[in-house]
């Protein structure tokens, strides 16, 4: 059962590799980008099925991470800097939102 | 062209580096270790990214802004997963069954015995 499980997972991630790098014709950058993004999917699936809600708080806070690198990928690839500046306050935000999860999580005030 | 090529590696690395943190937030058992692995996604993932995009495009904007961008990660990233971790720890949430020690809970318990008074 362990190893069908393991077999599967691979699969999947073989299949996806293989559309996305041999099949999917577009510059480099571009597959890149939807390397990040087939992560930021994995990572939803943990937002929307956390046993816990620290699990969606931490899952929330990758995926402003795994933003911003795709964030900097767009800028490279359009040659505009400007991307890089909506990176910052997504980390600057991001970085709010999940102090602000802590501090309800563990049952204080946000004025505390 | 070397410059090209050094800037190219530090994006592969980053996007493998991201791509291996959030199968570790997928398939370990507990928040804990889910909160590990993802740490590694930011610190070597994004960050050695943003320093890929930071060679290529040189001593631009667009280059210190990257460069903005990873101080601010190393700075603000660590502080968000330890209010996670105590958080976490505080609201009760159970560690795995596999776990062997839990030191923070062992030390919080010697204090609430008196053992000796809080700074």
């Amino acid at each position: 059962m362990r190893v069908a499980r393991w077999l599967a997972g691979a699969l999947i991630l073989g299949v996806l590799a293989y559309l996305n790098f041999f099949v999917f014709e577009a510059p480099l950058l571009i597959k890149l980008i939807n390397v990040s993004l087939f992560s930021a999917l994995f990572v939803l699936y943990r937002v929307i099925r956390g046993p816990s809600p620290a699990d969606r708080i931490i899952a929330v806070d990758i995926l402003g991470v795994l933003i911003i690198g795709v964030l900097a990928l767009l800028g490279l690839f359009y040659d505009q800097g400007f991307f890089m500046d909506i990176a910052l306050i997504w980390a600057l935000l991001s970085f709010v939102a999940s102090l602000a999860f802590a501090k309800v999580l563990e049952g204080r005030r946000l004025d505390d | 062209m070397i410059r090209h090529t050094i800037g190219m590696a530090f994006i592969w690395v980053g996007i493998l580096f991201d791509f291996l943190g959030v199968l570790g937030l997928l398939r370990l058992p507990d928040v804990y270790n889910r909160l590990q692995a993802a740490t590694k996604c930011v610190t070597f993932g994004s960050a050695g990214l943003l320093f890929g995009v930071f060679i290529l495009k040189g001593f631009s904007s667009f280059g210190f802004k990257a460069l903005l961008g990873i101080a601010f990660i190393f700075l603000t990233s660590p502080i968000a997963a330890h209010a996670i971790a105590r958080a976490s720890h505080r609201s009760r949430i159970p560690l795995c069954p596999e776990s062997v020690v839990d030191l923070y809970e062992a030390d919080h318990e010697l204090k609430e015995e008196g053992g000796h008074a809080a700074p």
